[in-house]
């Protein structure tokens, strides 16, 4: 791919220079630091709050499996939404600026433009998990005790798959047209159906949603009996959206 | 003479509408290339499928040998481009734009660095080159534009309006780096302003509607079309007594061009032999406190309006 190397380092240091790779850093490190603390504080907070009414509610102690739940809640709705974000404008805005035109008549292949920008999307979502895993775990293990750190890795690996599913799926809806709102459309369009078609039986497990349960499952150190289908059907979600915005864009006009 | 750019039968269809309709054209390698035609007429569209950015209905391009379309001319570092309104990615730095066009192209260390500050020195934009790009001006987009065209000395460079933001300072000295191009590379260049078509190129082309109307060099161009033109202005404040006088001149049979723009009349007259004392009737049947009446050395932009036909109707190009 001609020109690959150039257009992700222009790419990052766009990411960078933006500061959309600060601000999902801090927002996914602020979430991943919030989970445990909402767990931890969460029961006492709702005791004090009916206390006054002289109802008395009897929580179970918060326990570590309560904060992964939080952080696996928390950085999965986070983490979707920065990814419809990070990927919207992503090609649409270049198109409808006219700097996609700009560098396509340099020598840049067009599946490289793509990949170049497909990639730094991977990057700013997989440092700020990177982020928000890492201070999650610290926070966890300091409130909790510390939970397995595979388990943990693993949770995180799936909850970036996923989000990574919803970010292809917007990139393909932003190299499809030339508004950012659109392709974010087609983005919320995707996820509203990945979450109708998972809530169905059977059917349901092959879908992107199933991985966040998986995730917990791993980080809680359960046995994850049906890890195979919603990785398998993201990758494959992955892959079908970027081929489908590279069939696309190889052919447009610009 | 080989050529550098190669048309044949280039047709672009958009639904309905034909936006070039079997244009063939040749530019001669080395040459500095004239580009003319009237809005609409199709120039942006043989440029754009040049750079593969849109493709032809049917009919084939090359440049250089390597046939446009599928961007392999893009790929091997032929072209340099500068679209007639140049975007860039607004947060970027000028040098640091630049030196990314010169990695796409292979450069690298001391000779980047050095072919860099080159060509910022050559558009004056040294001084602003740490500056992001979305604090330029429209004049410095597109010095940069022109910059960025010609970074890696490509063999065929391709430049639609560049000068049209420039003040008239900034477009001496783009036309005389655009004119120093010749030495290494075959130059495309699109403009609505003649004279500097006339000015600096060797070759050129009109088009209209799609389908080339004559090609030729300058020199051979004039001698061949240019009919005798007439000069005519008149007083500050006579300016609709001008206009009443432009209207009644475009309904003479013998009249082939009318252009009125700054209080000024050119008049193409054809073979008419007693031009000037037709014209000088009309004046005084008009009343028109005349400044001057001259007979002009026609230039490009009359054999321009003659040809595409607009001055007769008073078009604006």
């Amino acid at each position: 791919m001609i020109g690959l190397t150039a257009m992700l380092a222009k790419e990052l240091r766009e990411q960078w220079r933006t500061r959309r790779m600060l601000v999902v850093g801090v927002v996914f490190i602020a979430f991943g630091i919030a989970s445990p603390l909402l767990a931890r504080y969460t029961p006492e907070l709702v005791s004090s709050l009916v206390a006054e009414d002289g109802v008395v509610i009897e929580m179970p102690p918060p326990t570590t499996a309560d904060a992964i739940a939080q952080f696996v809640r928390n950085i999965g709705q986070t983490g979707v939404l920065a990814a419809i974000l990070l990927a919207m404008g992503s090609v649409a805005t270049e198109k409808e600026r006219g700097t996609a035109a700009l560098w396509l008549t340099k020598p840049v292949t067009r599946g490289a433009f793509l990949s170049a920008k497909s990639i730094a999307i991977g990057t700013v979502l997989a440092a700020g998990i990177i982020g928000a895993g890492i201070a999650g775990y610290g926070y966890t293990a300091l409130i909790f005790g510390a939970p397995s750190s595979g388990g943990w890795a693993v949770m995180c690996a799936l909850l970036l798959l996923q989000m990574s599913a919803y970010a292809a799926l917007t990139f393909l809806g932003s190299t499809l047209t030339r508004s950012p709102l659109a392709a974010a459309g087609i983005g919320i369009g995707a996820l509203t159906l990945v979450a109708l078609v998972g809530a169905l039986p059977v059917i349901g497990a092959w879908t992107p949603s199933g991985l966040a349960d998986e995730a917990l499952t791993f980080a809680t150190g359960g046995d994850p009996d049906r890890v195979i289908e919603p990785v398998s059907a993201t990758v494959a979600v992955i892959a079908v959206a970027l081929l489908a915005s590279w069939a696309s864009f190889r052919h447009q006009e610009l | 003479m080989d050529a550098a750019i190669e048309v044949r039968g280039l047709t672009k269809r958009y639904g309905d509408v034909v936006a070039l309709d079997g244009l063939d054209l040749d530019v001669p390698a080395g040459s500095l290339f004239g580009f003319l035609g009237p809005n609409g007429a199709g120039k942006s569209t043989t440029i754009k499928i040049l750079t593969s950015l849109a493709k032809a209905s049917s009919g084939r391009a090359s440049l250089a040998g390597v046939a446009a379309g599928d961007g392999e001319a893009n790929r091997r570092g032929l072209i340099g481009y500068l679209d007639q309104s140049p975007r860039f990615n607004g947060w970027m730095r000028g040098r640091e734009m630049l030196e990314l066009v010169g990695r796409l192209s292979g450069m690298r260390g001391a000779e980047l660095r050095s072919r860099v500050d080159e060509v910022l020195g050559l558009v004056g934009l040294l001084e602003a080159a740490r500056r992001t790009i979305g604090g330029y001006s429209g004049g410095m987009r597109q010095r940069l534009g022109i910059a960025q065209a010609i970074l890696a000395r490509p063999p065929i460079v391709l430049l639609d309006e560049p000068v049209s933001a420039l003040d008239p300072e900034g477009r001496r000295d783009m036309l005389e780096t655009i004119s120093g191009l010749r030495a290494h590379s075959t130059v495309l260049l699109s403009s609505h302003v003649l004279t500097d078509i006339e000015r600096i190129c060797d070759r050129v082309a009109i088009i209209d509607a799609g389908r080339l109307v004559t090609e030729s060099a300058v020199p051979e161009l004039l001698e061949r079309y240019a009919m005798p033109v007439y000069r005519l202005e008149s007083e500050a404040d006579a300016v609709a007594a001008l206009s009443s006088l432009a209207d009644a001149m475009r309904g003479q049979p013998w009249i082939t061009s009318v252009d009125l723009s700054a209080g000024v009349l050119r008049v193409g007259v054809g073979e008419q032999p007693d031009a000037g004392q037709r014209l000088l009737a009309m004046v005084v049947e008009h009343r028109l406190p005349l400044v001057a009446l001259e007979r002009v050395r026609p230039s490009l932009e009359d054999v321009f309006l003659r040809l595409t036909g607009r001055a007769a109707k008073g078009d604006a190009m």
